[in-house]
């Protein structure tokens, strides 16, 4: 008898992970991923929070693990159709090829906020206002420098770029830019001991294993300075650094000062993909990302039948809880499909 | 002098590029532990000198932080030394010895002219 197949619709952690389990329980699996190549988000990363983990060494394992027989892997394909008819699933890409399925899995993960909607900032007007992104893929060459290639002697980091934000119409909290920034801080502190590393912040949301000490480490051992307090403007200097205004609330009084490189926490939103076909399906919750059955329980599910969801298509998630989620996915899956041979 | 009905205000705020924030790398050279005060409040807040007169232990440490030692001085003559607010602090900051270090520095600088 011929296996069963699962489209899955994304090729980062959260469909990586429903794709070789659902593989080793003798499922056939047909991956869409629409960039070059597999790994989603975790491409764009180095180290991993909050343990410093080696992010391509988290890629490598995904790729061994998937790189079997039973799981075929398309790269470059946008799947822009999602939908099914009479029990059966089916994905078409942009150039008219339809792909069949028994079930099929949403997992196209998200997007980083486009920080030049907060003109404000800065970003796309003056070239030392970078994003977290940006700030990591510099990381990645072993410096971080300025646009004009010095060495920062004072860098700031502010926090909730996109998120928290009524003015760009995300009232969510990223959950992961907080601890990113407590990571990118101690990474620039052990580049350049000498500098100066501030973090402008809101609140300080420390919500998971071990970020509260890294956060106390930060401060007692790497020496971050942190701001509580939004930055309201940031304005290029005749010498190309960028001067920064906020409050510093905790003293009550207005605060500026002048830094060589801003770097901005950039939240997460929900990726067009995820957009589009979770629409396509009636299944878009709010900010545009895809809505589950029930947080408790029915967590993959959605309410078309054959439909599931992983990862951070839903909602922001960290690394481990998007992997958590693929597998959990699996299982749902594999029960789904199990029900509909027995009836 | 003309009364004009107006008059120039001193800037009120905190500038990061002039004020003197080296002051305090030393402070934390004395007391390690002031790196991690997360200014939650607890030492304030259980403070007897805080609940009786407008002096305020954790601001006296972060405007000393941010090198705005105007007043600081004077404000630190409330406090009574009684270490009251260490045995509350969730960081476990030496917060007696803060106070104690900043009277020293304090008093070793002309912080007028900073
Ligand atoms: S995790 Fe922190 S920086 Fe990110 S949105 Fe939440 S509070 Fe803001
Ligand atoms: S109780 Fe401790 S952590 Fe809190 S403000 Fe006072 S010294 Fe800082
Ligand atoms: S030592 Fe000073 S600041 Fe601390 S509780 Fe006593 S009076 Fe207040």
């Amino acid at each position: 008898m011929e296996k069963e197949r699962i489209l899955i619709i994304g090729g980062g952690p959260a469909g990586l992970e429903a794709a070789y389990n659902l593989a080793e329980n003798n499922y056939a699996v047909t991956i869409f991923e629409k960039d070059t190549e597999i790994g989603g988000n975790i491409k764009k990363w180095v180290k991993l929070f909050p343990d410093f983990g080696d992010a391509a060494e988290v890629r490598k394992n995904f790729k061994d693990k998937v790189t079997r027989q039973d799981i075929d892997i398309k790269t470059d394909i946008s799947i822009n159709e999602l939908y099914s008819e009479n029990g059966k699933w089916f994905a078409k890409n942009s150039s008219g090829n339809v792909y069949e399925g028994n079930a099929a899995l949403l997992a196209t993960g998200f997007e980083t906020f486009n920080a030049s909607r907060k003109e404000e900032l800065g970003y796309g007007i003056y070239n030392n206002v970078i994003t977290s992104v940006e700030f990591e893929q510099m990381y990645k060459t072993g410096k971080i420098i300025t646009a004009e290639g010095k060495t920062p002697e004072r860098i700031a980091f502010l926090n909730c770029v996109g998120s928290r934000d009524e003015k760009v119409g995300n009232h969510y909290c990223s959950r992961i830019c907080c601890i990113n920034a407590v990571k990118q801080a101690i990474e620039f502190k052990e580049l350049v001991p000498d500098a100066e590393a501030y973090c402008f912040y809101m609140d300080m949301r420390m919500a998971g294993q071990f970020y509260e000490e890294l956060y106390r480490k930060s401060q007692e051992k790497f020496g971050v300075t942190y701001i509580r307090g939004r930055i309201s403007e940031a304005a290029g200097t005749i010498d190309n650094r960028i001067q920064i205004k906020s409050e510093d609330t905790l003293t009550g009084l207005p605060l500026k000062m002048t830094v060589d490189l801003l770097v901005l926490m950039v939240g997460i939103e929900s990726s067009d993909s995820t957009t589009a076909l979770a629409k396509q399906n009636e299944i878009n919750g709010e900010y545009g990302f895809a809505k589950s059955v029930g947080l408790h329980g029915s967590d993959n599910l959605t309410k078309k039948e054959g439909l599931f969801l992983a990862g951070s298509c839903k909602r922001p998630l960290t690394l481990p809880e998007t992997i958590a989620d693929g597998r959990a996915a699996a299982i749902q899956i594999i029960e789904f499909l199990k029900l509909k041979v027995k009836n | 002098m003309k009364n004009w009905g107006y008059k120039i205000s001193k800037p009120r705020g905190i500038d990061l590029d002039t004020a003197n924030i080296k002051e305090f790398d030393k402070l934390a050279e004395k007391v390690p532990s002031a790196k991690r005060c997360l200014m939650c409040g607890a030492c304030s807040a259980t403070c007897s000198a805080t609940n009786h007169t407008d002096f305020n232990f954790r601001k006296c440490h972060l405007m000393f932080r941010r090198g705005q030692f105007e007043n600081i001085s004077e404000e630190l003559d409330k406090c009574m030394l009684c270490g009251k607010c260490k045995l509350v602090c969730p960081r476990g900051v030496n917060t007696r010895a803060i106070i104690y270090n900043m009277r020293i520095f304090l008093n070793n600088m002309d912080y007028k002219n900073i």
